[in-house]
């Protein structure tokens, strides 16, 4: 599949913002957060810009872009369109919140509210992953790793945004924390991170398993006439690359898979972990690691995702002669 | 709506006949020539006079050359054949197109109107429809947003994507000609089966077992494409008949006991021994 570097964008983005809030909501509802206005509205403001970003760009991707209200009519029957419905829903919780900001953390309202942000940005994450896992001519996304891989990877870019959120506002008043929490928090970060990390290898190695076996896919099943015997594409419709095999025939990423997933799996997860834990242990060095965290799950992911989409085959490119 | 609507009684599809198709490309041009004009046009195209001429066809022809289970070890195709569950050495009798050097087959693609597509279920906005009625698949031009959900979701490569329109364009099965009445009942058909000038394209009601159609599928074995997946197509191809499978024809319609060399004769018999043989 062609990588389409706006829906790159906006799932990386809104993955990472929905996840923040997620996190964020969750805390507010258990009543676990950090108290103050600005380590509220600090995260707020950051998930408003990532989800905001994120959805923005995913509109770069259409063809009538201004026509995009009509996405959120289809719910009943389309991933896509519950994704957009409950990414825009997520905003009212958040917007609440907001407004809350004066209240104190213990009340129902906030706690409430919170649990309905965290809940409706996890749902948002959800149905992003199942827009793409619903495809069945896409044997790459139909893996079960995913769905998981898409909330585990939203939750823990989202995670090392909190952090970072929290490092600025906490730097001056590490009081208000614990220290054996503050380590705790990091602490589950790094396993949030490293279960990330494991799903994504275990989906990249059944793409591989997947990839090896005889193509399902071949001309001969695609046309049927494999009962006749081995089919072959002589010629293509047409002199030039049409539509289908532009959008669909990608195939440089598979060639150069092996140093791309290294890139992707370092910076996305290795780095991040090592962060998390080397903070969790030497609290004076989260001034620096969080943000390095930061930008390097950011940029990782950036890359795993253009491996998402570059890596998986149609199976409509099997009607073609091999690029 | 994105649902779909309760299986219809009538089916509207097309039976392509792969046995007589000879890839001329006229149903193509034809489907092209009308669409751009018709009710769901026009069917654009990028940089049609430059170097990359590219564009939106609701049709498209491919060839494959098929070659045979049996001959040259017959292990290629038995791995192909055995990753779908099908022995194609075992159930090809002798007669079968498997006993000849090999077929090249030219095969027409186009929107197959499933009863049951992901495309239209997946699209967010209404625009991609199954109508009730006949069960042709359509898109609604005004609604739609292209964000090329359903051309992901189709196997079939049915849909094409206009870049210069912004919409997402597919086979209409010409609905603005099977029912326009003002044209000749005769030509209230698809633009592509009318040009077909070999009739190896066929129209009609799949959901009627009485119609033509669906007697031709059943007495040439027609079959959907991949029917594994789910989708269940309306569109039917009848496969290739048993070719003539060269020399080997006279040893088998001549008795064993009248064999002889016709490579004894003299020149002029034998070219008519040959084309007697035919």
């Amino acid at each position: 599949m062609k990588p389409s570097f706006s829906v790159i964008v906006f799932t990386v983005l809104a993955g990472a913002g929905y996840g923040l809030w997620a996190w964020l909501g969750l805390a507010l509802g258990m009543g676990v957060y950090a108290t103050g206005i600005s380590a509220l509205m600090l995260p707020l403001a950051v998930g408003f810009v990532l989800a905001g970003a994120g959805l923005l760009a995913s509109t770069a991707h259409l063809g009538k872009p201004w026509r995009a209200w009509r996405g959120l009519t289809q719910w009943k029957s389309s991933w896509l369109s519950r994704e957009a419905v409950l990414a825009l829903a997520s905003f009212v919780p958040a917007l609440m919140l907001a407004a809350m900001r004066h209240l104190a953390r213990d009340t129902l309202a906030v706690r409430g509210t919170g649990l309905l942000l965290a809940m409706l940005a996890l749902a948002t994450i959800y149905c992003t992953a199942r827009i793409y896992s619903s495809l069945k001519p896409i044997d790459a996304w139909r893996l079960p790793q995913v769905v998981a891989g898409y909330l585990l990877l939203g939750l823990a870019s989202g995670a090392v945004w909190l952090w970072q959120c929290l490092s600025i506002n906490l730097r001056d008043r590490m009081d208000t924390i614990a220290p054996v929490t503050h380590a705790g928090w990091l602490t589950g970060l790094a396993l949030l991170v490293l279960l990330a990390g494991l799903v994504k290898r275990s989906y990249w190695r059944q793409l591989d398993a997947i990839n090896a076996r005889p193509a399902v896919a071949d001309a001969g099943a695609a046309t049927g006439l494999d009962r006749f015997g081995v089919v072959r594409p002589l010629e293509a419709p047409a002199s030039e690359p049409a539509y289908l095999m532009r959008e669909m025939g990608y195939v440089l990423a598979r060639r150069h898979r092996q140093p791309l997933r290294r890139l992707a799996m370092t910076a996305s997860f290795v780095l991040p972990l090592f962060a998390a834990g080397v903070a969790a242990l030497v609290p004076a060095a989260e001034a620096w690691l969080a943000p390095l965290a930061l930008l390097s799950v950011m940029g990782g992911l950036f890359m795993e995702r253009w491996l998402f989409f570059a890596e998986a085959r149609h199976r409509v490119a099997a009607y073609f002669p091999a690029a | 709506m994105t649902a779909l609507p309760p299986p219809a009684k009538v089916k509207l599809g097309l039976v392509i006949d792969l046995d007589i198709c000879v890839g001329c490309h006229a149903c193509a041009v034809a489907c092209k020539e009308w669409n751009d004009g018709g009710d769901f046009g026009p069917l654009l195209d990028d940089d049609p006079y430059g170097a990359e001429p590219h564009g939106v066809w609701f049709n498209r022809v491919h060839s494959y050359a098929v070659e045979p289970a049996l001959g040259i070890g017959n292990t290629g195709c038995e791995k192909a054949s055995a990753a779908r569950g099908i022995n194609a050495s075992a159930s090809a009798p002798a007669d079968s197109p498997t006993s000849n050097p090999g077929l090249t087959v030219h095969f027409p693609r186009s929107c197959l109107h499933c009863e049951t597509p992901d495309c239209v279920t997946v699209c967010p906005t209404g625009a991609s429809y199954k109508r009730a009625e006949d069960g042709i698949v359509l898109v609604d031009a005004d609604k739609c947003i292209g964000c090329q959900l359903c051309a992901w979701a189709c196997p079939y490569g049915a849909r094409e994507f206009s870049a210069k329109r912004g919409t997402m364009q597919k086979c209409t099965l010409c609905v603005d000609r099977i029912y326009n009445e003002t044209l000749d009942e005769a030509d209230r058909q698809p633009a592509c089966v009318m040009a077909c000038p070999t009739r190896a394209r066929h129209f009609g009601d799949l959901g009627d077992p009485a119609s033509a159609v669906s007697q031709q599928v059943a007495a040439r074995g027609g079959y959907a494409l991949e029917p594994e997946l789910g989708y269940q197509p309306v569109n039917r191809y009848l496969p290739p008949r048993p070719r003539r499978a060269g020399t080997a024809v006279a040893a088998v319609t001549a008795p064993a006991d009248e064999a002889f060399d016709a490579n004894q004769l003299p020149t002029p018999l034998r070219w008519l021994d040959r084309l007697l043989s035919r």
